[in-house]
């Protein structure tokens, strides 16, 4: 594809990006919210981590797989016990990653 | 200033260790897409989407038309939508202008990272913006690696770069679960986005189960509330 294009479209991209992340604050900031949207909102954080998570760690390569195998679900519960144990962010991505290297260098 | 700077840059350290490999693997795959140096290193530049930029990279590799790469990146990036509007209550007296850069940078990580420090007293403002511009900029470093590497390396999967965005997810998952209503939907979130995903939503089902699973929370919470009082 031509680069000039795919410049265009990157800058279309962008812009859907861009819209959706700003026109809620844009919106809503500073408005008392009903109450109860203010409660369903703070679900989100942790149902929208949870949803982005799962997938990429139950099916890594696009198919379900709940095994011995599947080293991202493996590496996991490690990684949760640092995160949860240590609360640290670096230390929890530092494991993660590490972890993944090693299990492929070992188990492979 | 100068220390809301320096404490802006030290709370991005650990973001900034996920986005220079995620990044890193962005720039690796934008050059093997057949991307120029200067789409490749604008698009983080310009959209700022780790996965949508994996996903947007790959569909430019495979020759896919412009509007349907563009429609993609919208559906993919929706969620920010929910995001944008469960940070929106914090921002009391901020000017548009503010708004509008802090809404430039909001990323799932940016995100988790933000409602973990607004929960009390409002921060710094130069302190929040130094957090999105050292992470923002450290996704654009990871690219520019990744897109040089791209040339030498065949895989980055040996050394577990793979694993940086999931290790991100979990490491900003866990401190939300501070009560157990949120592990409960947080679990449910989880079970809906990879049944969708398996039954071939495969744009649409983190936005899905987000909406569901809080719905469903906000369900819970009201009918245990109203029983126990």
């Amino acid at each position: 594809m031509d680069q000039s294009i795919i410049f265009m479209t990157i800058v279309g991209m962008g812009l859907v990006t861009y819209l959706p992340r700003v026109l809620p604050m844009l919106l809503l900031s500073g408005r008392n919210l009903a109450p109860w949207i203010g409660r369903w909102l703070s679900f989100v954080p942790a149902t929208v981590l949870a949803a982005l998570l799962a997938p990429g760690l139950l099916c890594p390569e696009g198919t379900l797989n709940i095994s011995d195998e599947n080293l991202f679900l493996l590496v996991a519960l490690p990684t949760f016990l640092v995160a949860w144990k240590f609360k640290s962010f670096f230390g929890t991505v530092a494991v993660g990653m590490v972890l993944v290297a090693l299990g492929r260098y070992f188990l492979t | 200033m100068k220390s809301a700077l320096l404490s802006g840059f030290r709370q991005a350290l650990p973001i900034v260790l996920g986005y220079i490999p995620v990044g890193f693997a962005y720039g690796v795959l934008a050059q093997k897409s057949g991307l120029g140096v200067v789409n490749a290193v604008g698009m983080s530049l310009i959209v700022f989407a780790g996965s949508a930029q994996l996903i947007g990279a790959g569909l430019f590799g495979a020759g896919v038309a412009p509007l349907a790469i563009i429609m993609t990146t919208f559906v993919v990036n929706l969620r920010h939508l929910l995001m944008s509007a469960a940070l929106a209550p914090k921002l009391k007296g901020w000017k548009k202008r503010q708004i509008a850069f802090f809404g430039y940078e909001l990323t799932d990580e940016t995100f988790a990272l933000h409602t973990m420090r607004m929960k009390g007293e409002m921060p710094r403002l130069t302190e929040t913006f130094a957090v999105n511009i050292t992470a923002q900029s450290s996704w654009v470093i990871g690219s520019v690696l990744g897109y040089f590497a791209g040339g030498q390396i065949a895989d980055v999967r040996p050394i577990g770069l793979d694993y940086a965005l999931p290790a991100m997810f979990i490491a900003l998952l866990v401190p939300q679960l501070v009560k157990p209503v949120y592990l409960m939907m947080a679990a449910l979130a989880a079970l809906l986005s990879v049944s969708l995903f398996l039954l071939g939503f495969e744009q649409f089902h983190v936005i899905a189960a987000t909406v569901i699973a809080s719905t469903v929370g906000l369900g819970v919470e009201q009918w245990t509330s109203r029983s126990s009082s």
